[in-house]
């Protein structure tokens, strides 16, 4: 048997299936990279090794292993809370804590016979772009350990392209699970917002936060989707409708051929209004890609929303402004550190302790941020006009799906960057979510795929499809995915062999 | 904050005084240095994002949640709760089966 986390997911079903290996040898070659590959990567921040053989070993004397995702390894990025799994959101607010209940999507992959591996490394609160903002960690890029795995789902996609994982799980709110996917050569979704539970998913801007799968491969990352989609009844923002049909438009995608698919290259995202910011090695790779979908039979045209060029700012009030909002649940009552409580303080003092120490630098500018824009006075040219541009932004998505079927743009304006560049420039930082955030503040769906190299760094083509239409940005994907050939990872493990 | 924000000129500065108001209002004690810091990073960015200002919006309607949804109710069913015990497990501290939290009242109160 070759090396056991070589393999896609959909191999390691067949072999499964076959009885040519088990949900333990899986679990385990995983557990073994791990420990000998995560000192340095610094994907997870907790390996559950105990708890996920003994799951493999019920699932193997189940003789499950290899129907769905029965058996296969998974891990998850540390915002989702898992019952008795220390869970921290990547905070020092929360060191120590076990959540007394799961997260939906976790309890819905345990229902299908996954292996949780461990609860992966991310910015604080899932703030931030390189996941140098967690509180416990440096992440490493497997391209290059120097540079950072993006952010905020860092640890998960450090994880699957270092091959410490098949798959996993990460959230984006601004573009935390596309933009990390893109700089590490991965495949990564951001699902319809309502059509993946946020039930226990630790909330930063509830508007905007939306789970989804991160994978090697187009068709991973689709069976990953379709395991955690549909609707919850504990989540009031779910849409009450079936479980998007993506296996089977990565499988038709994957024939190649899309003939009368109407694309719009986003003017303003890469396309020819593009501003500055933007590597020149990643608009040659987006050029390439484009012209791969109109080889494949794609009517390629140009679409132009201007409104996506206030989509930074908007989204940096917007997001601030709930988060500031969400974040005063940790306040060191009722879980989590609490600081400074000697009897000489009242509750107040604690608090302002409590949150003085437990949060990073990023989470307190957003805090500050989102608490100024909320204020009365400026609520209006703040945080009510941030509000209208979104509307905009939603009248240009409408506008342009109008004329065709898809949106493409980069993900991410440049390769992954030398850890430490920008952690003391909030804006250079938040420059890494131009791309993605248009389709955040939309709800729509938008999936990232890789497109090749630059500068021997990963780059990512986004494409972006109308609310509740996500089995076509996996159509596009694994169009493009096959016409590329092999996944871009296995580049890696030809570079270690 | 005494000036108000105009489309014109931009944001106002926001200075220390601004950011320890504003850090007491979000109930974050601050250290000197954060607020030097902060004041720097955050006039930066507060310049960046008053460039929503600069949209012709005035009659646009403002979206506050992309799905279009309203009263999703559920059916009145009792389910049971957390088990109490497991909750308190996590506080940071319990007595008597319940959340123990430093004094609320002032001296004077």
């Amino acid at each position: 048997m070759s090396d056991l986390t070589a393999l896609p997911v959909t191999e390691l079903q067949a072999a499964l299936a076959s009885g040519e290996t088990s949900a333990v040898e899986v679990t385990r070659a995983h557990l073994d990279r791990i420990a000998t590959e995560d000192g340095d990567l610094g994907a997870y921040l907790h390996v559950t090794a105990d708890a996920a053989l003994q799951r493999a070993g019920e699932i193997d004397a189940a003789g499950t292993a290899g129907t769905g995702l029965a058996g296969i390894p998974v891990a998850l990025k540390d915002v989702f809370v898992t019952e008795g799994v220390p869970t921290t959101s990547g905070s020092r607010i929360l060191e120590g804590w076990r959540p007394p209940y799961s997260a939906t999507v976790a309890s819905r992959l345990h229902d299908a016979g996954t292996v949780l591996l461990g609860k992966t490394n991310m910015d604080e609160f899932a703030m931030g772009s390189s996941t140098e903002n967690s509180a416990y960690r440096v992440t490493r890029n497997p391209w290059d350990r120097d540079r950072i795995p993006g952010g905020s789902s860092g640890g998960s996609s450090a994880a699957v392209a270092g091959r410490l994982a098949p798959f996993a799980l990460g959230t984006d709110t601004g573009g935390s699970i596309r933009q990390p996917a893109a700089v590490t050569g991965l495949v990564g979704h951001k699902p319809t917002y309502g059509s993946v539970s946020r039930y226990g998913l630790i909330a930063f801007s509830s508007s905007l936060d939306q789970a989804g799968p991160m994978a090697r491969t187009v068709m991973d990352a689709a069976l990953l989707h379709e395991a955690i989609g549909g609707h919850d009844p504990r989540d009031s923002t779910s849409i009450d409708t079936r479980v998007l049909a993506v296996v089977e438009a990565a499988r038709r995608g994957a024939g190649g051929d899309l003939s009368g698919l109407r694309v719009g290259v986003v003017r303003e995202l890469g396309g020819e209004g593009a501003g500055e910011g933007y590597d020149t090695g990643v608009l040659e790779r987006f050029a390439e890609a484009v012209a791969l979908l109109e080889a494949a039979g794609a009517d390629v045209r140009e679409v132009s929303c201007p409104a996506f060029d206030l989509a930074l700012p908007a989204y940096y009030l917007i997001a601030p402004s709930e988060a500031s909002s969400n974040l005063a649940r940790f306040e060191g009552m009722r879980f989590g550190i609490r600081v400074g409580d000697d009897g000489s303080r009242d509750i107040d003092e604690v608090m302002a302790l409590t949150r003085e120490q437990g949060f990073g630098p990023e989470v307190k500018r957003r805090i500050i941020l989102g608490t100024y824009a909320l204020s009365a006075g400026y609520y209006d040219a703040y945080y009510g006009q941030a509000q209208k541009v979104r509307t905009l932004i939603s009248r240009d998505f409408s506008a342009a799906f109008d004329g065709v079927d898809v949106l493409v743009s980069p993900t991410s304006p440049t390769v992954a960057w030398p850890i430490g560049a920008r952690v003391d420039d909030p804006l250079a930082m938040y420059a890494a979510d131009l791309c993605t955030l248009p389709a955040s503040l939309a709800g729509v769906p938008a999936i990232s795929v890789p497109c090749g190299l630059s500068e021997g760094l990963p780059v990512g083509l986004q494409v972006m499809a109308p609310a509740l239409a996500d089995d076509r940005c996996y159509r596009v994907a694994a169009a493009v995915e096959a016409a590329l050939g092999a996944p871009l990872t296995d580049r890696l493990l030809e570079r270690a062999a | 904050m005494s000036t108000e924000p105009t489309p014109d000129r931009g944001a106002p500065a926001l200075g220390r005084q601004d950011i320890a108001h504003l850090a007491r209002l979000a109930r974050l004690a601050v250290t000197d240095e954060e607020l030097d810091r902060f004041a720097g990073q955050l006039g930066a960015v507060l310049d960046a994002v008053a460039q929503v200002q600069r949209a012709d919006a005035g009659d646009v309607v403002p979206t506050t949640h992309a799905v279009p949804l309203t009263n999703v109710l559920r059916t009145d069913v009792v389910t049971p709760s957390l088990p109490r015990d497991v909750v308190l497990a996590g506080a940071p501290a319990a007595d008597e089966d319940r959340f123990r939290v430093p004094r609320i009242l002032g001296e004077e109160e």
